[in-house]
C-alpha cells in the first residue's frame, strides 16, 4: 500500500484523535479571536438597544441541554442587556427538556444583575418566566390570543392576573418582539404562526448546523436578524461588552476548524497524487 | 362506518379551519380557541399511547432476551424514576433529586451526544469534501470558505467574511427558498388530498 493510498484509507479513530488534541489545547493556550459582527446580529443587539425601560419583550428559550454550548452564551448575553435597559422581560420555553435549564439561566442572570450592574430585576415584576407546555404550534398561537390560554399561570404556579408586570398585557400586540433560540424547527413554527398570522417582529439564534435554513426568512422580513452558531452567540457577547463562554469557545472552534480544514486539504493533496501515479501507470504500460 | 366517520369528521374539521383562518371574528375566534384546546387534549391520550408502546417494547425485549435488552431495563427505570421523582410530593419537579439528576445526569449526557457531531463532522469532511469532479469542487470550496470565516485571518478576514456571507446571502438562500416553496406547495396538496379524503393512508389498513 502506497503513501497516498494510506491516507486516503485512513482510519476515522485518527481524525478524532487529532481532533481531541487540537480542541484540548485552547483550554490552556489563551488568545483573543478576532470578530467582527455581521449585519443580521447587529439587527438583534440594535433592536433590543432600541427599545425604552419598561417596553416588553418575549424570549423563548426552545433549545434542549443538546445546543446549550451554542445558545446559552446567547441566552445569558441577551438576558443581560434586557435587564440591564430595565426591559419587562416574559420568557419561556418550547423545548420539553429545557424547562429547568431555562428557568435557571433566567434567575442565575438576574441574581448576576447585582454584581454586575447594582440591581436584581425582580421576578413578577421585571421578568417572569412561564415554563414549558407542550405543542409549540398551538401555544405560540394560543399567545396570539391571550397569554392566559396557553400558560394560566407562570412556572412557579402563579396566576398570570397576579403577577404585576402581566397586568394588561393580553398578547403580542402589547409586546415590542419575539427572540426565539432554537436548535431545531420551534423556529419555523415561530415563523409560520407568529409571524405570519399574527405579524409578530421575530428574530432568530439558531446552532451553527440549522441557520442556513433561516436566512431566507431574514431577507424576506419575516425575521430582522439571525444570530448563528457559537460564532454568533461570541459575537453577541462581543457587542454586548459582554465576554463569556462563547469568547472563550472561539479558540476551540478555530482550533477544531483549522485542523478539519488540514485534514481536507491532506485528503485532496493524496487523492491527486493518487490519480497522477495511477495516470503515469497507465501511460508507461 | 370506521373509515367514513373518519372521512367526515376530517373533511368539516379542514374546511371549517381553512375557513377560519379567512374570517378574523370572534365566533370564529372562538371556535378556533375550542379546536386548540381540544388539539392539546388528543395530544394528551397520544402521549399515553407513547408511554404504553415505550413499555410494551422494552417490556417484551426483557423478557424475550432481544439483542440489547439491558439497554432496554436502563430505559424504564429511568423513565419511571423521573417519573416518580418528578411527580414525587417532597419537591416534584423543583426538587433537590430531580435537579440533581437533569443537571448532572441529563444535561451532560445531551450535551456529549450533540459535542459528538464535531467529531464525526471532522472525519465525513475528510472522505467527502474531494475535488472529483466540478460540482465536488464547488462544494468544497463553499465549505473552506465558510469554515475560514471562524479562523483569524488578518487582512483576508473582511473579504473571507463578505463572500461567507454572500454564499449565504444568495445561493444559499435562493436554494433554501426553492426547497422551501416546494415543500410548502407539497404540504397544501397534501393537506387538500387528506381533507378531500384522496389520500386515506392515515385510517390504516384495517
Amino acid at each position: 500500500m502506497t503513501f497516498n493510498e494510506r491516507l486516503l484509507a485512513l482510519d476515522r479513530r485518527w481524525v478524532f484523535l487529532v481532533l481531541t488534541i487540537f480542541v484540548i489545547i485552547p483550554i490552556f493556550v489563551k488568545f483573543a479571536v478576532p470578530l467582527s459582527p455581521p449585519k443580521e446580529v447587529r439587527d438583534v443587539y440594535n433592536f433590543i438597544e432600541d427599545l425604552k425601560p419598561g417596553d416588553y419583550i418575549l424570549i423563548s428559550l426552545d433549545y434542549d441541554p443538546g445546543s446549550l454550548a451554542e445558545l446559552h452564551p446567547v441566552a445569558m448575553a441577551m438576558l443581560e442587556q434586557c435587564y440591564a435597559k430595565k426591559l419587562k422581560v416574559i420568557t419561556l420555553t418550547l423545548s420539553q427538556t429545557g424547562a429547568q435549564m431555562a428557568e435557571e439561566a433566567v434567575r442565575d442572570v438576574a441574581d448576576s444583575c447585582l454584581v454586575y450592574h447594582g440591581f436584581k430585576p425582580v421576578p413578577g415584576i421585571d421578568y417572569v418566566y412561564l415554563g414549558y407546555k407542550p405543542y409549540p404550534g398551538l401555544i405560540i398561537l394560543g399567545m396570539g390570543m391571550n397569554f392566559r390560554i396557553p400558560f394560566p399561570q407562570d412556572y412557579n404556579g402563579t396566576t398570570l392576573d397576579s403577577i404585576p408586570m402581566m397586568r394588561g398585557i393580553k398578547n403580542y400586540d402589547n409586546i415590542k418582539g419575539v427572540i426565539s433560540l432554537s436548535a431545531g424547527n420551534v423556529s419555523d413554527m415561530w415563523v409560520a404562526d407568529g409571524n405570519g398570522r399574527y405579524n409578530v417582529k421575530l428574530a432568530f439564534a439558531q446552532t451553527g448546523v440549522g441557520v442556513a435554513d433561516y436566512y431566507p426568512y431574514y431577507q424576506s422580513g419575516q425575521i430582522f436578524g439571525i444570530i448563528g452558531g457559537m460564532k454568533g452567540a461570541a459575537e453577541y457577547e462581543y457587542l454586548c461588552k459582554n465576554p463569556g463562554t462563547a469568547t472563550d469557545a472561539m479558540r476551540t472552534q478555530v482550533f477544531a476548524h483549522a485542523v478539519v480544514i488540514v485534514f481536507i486539504i491532506i485528503g485532496n493533496l493524496a487523492f491527486f497524487l493518487g490519480r497522477r501515479a495511477k495516470a503515469r501507470t497507465q501511460e508507461s504500460k | 362506518m370506521k373509515r367514513q366517520i373518519p372521512l367526515v369528521l376530517v373533511f368539516i374539521f379542514g374546511m371549517l379551519l381553512a375557513i377560519q383562518y379567512f374570517v378574523p371574528s370572534e365566533p370564529s375566534q372562538r371556535g378556533y380557541e375550542f379546536v386548540l384546546d381540544w388539539i392539546t387534549i388528543i395530544g394528551i391520550f397520544a402521549m399515553v399511547l407513547g408511554i404504553w408502546s415505550q413499555v410494551h417494547v422494552g417490556w417484551s425485549k426483557i423478557k424475550h432476551r432481544s439483542e440489547n435488552w439491558q439497554y432496554s431495563i436502563v430505559a424504564l427505570v429511568s423513565m419511571f424514576a423521573m417519573i416518580a421523582f418528578g411527580l414525587s410530593p417532597f419537591g416534584g419537579l423543583q426538587g433537590t433529586i430531580f435537579r440533581l439528576i437533569y443537571n448532572n445526569v441529563f444535561i451532560p449526557i445531551q450535551a456529549t451526544i450533540f459535542s459528538l457531531l464535531a467529531f464525526y463532522i471532522a472525519s465525513a469532511s475528510y472522505r467527502a469534501f474531494r475535488a472529483r469532479s466540478a460540482v465536488s469542487t464547488v462544494l468544497l470550496v463553499a465549505a473552506l470558505l465558510l469554515m475560514l470565516r471562524v479562523l483569524p485571518m488578518g487582512p483576508l478576514a473582511d473579504p473571507i467574511s463578505s463572500i461567507g456571507s454572500w454564499m449565504l446571502l444568495v445561493p444559499n438562500l435562493a436554494a433554501k427558498r426553492a426547497i422551501a416553496i416546494g415543500v410548502g406547495l407539497g404540504g397544501v396538496a397534501t393537506a387538500l388530498k387528506i381533507v378531500l379524503g384522496i389520500e386515506r393512508s392515515y385510517l390504516g389498513k384495517d
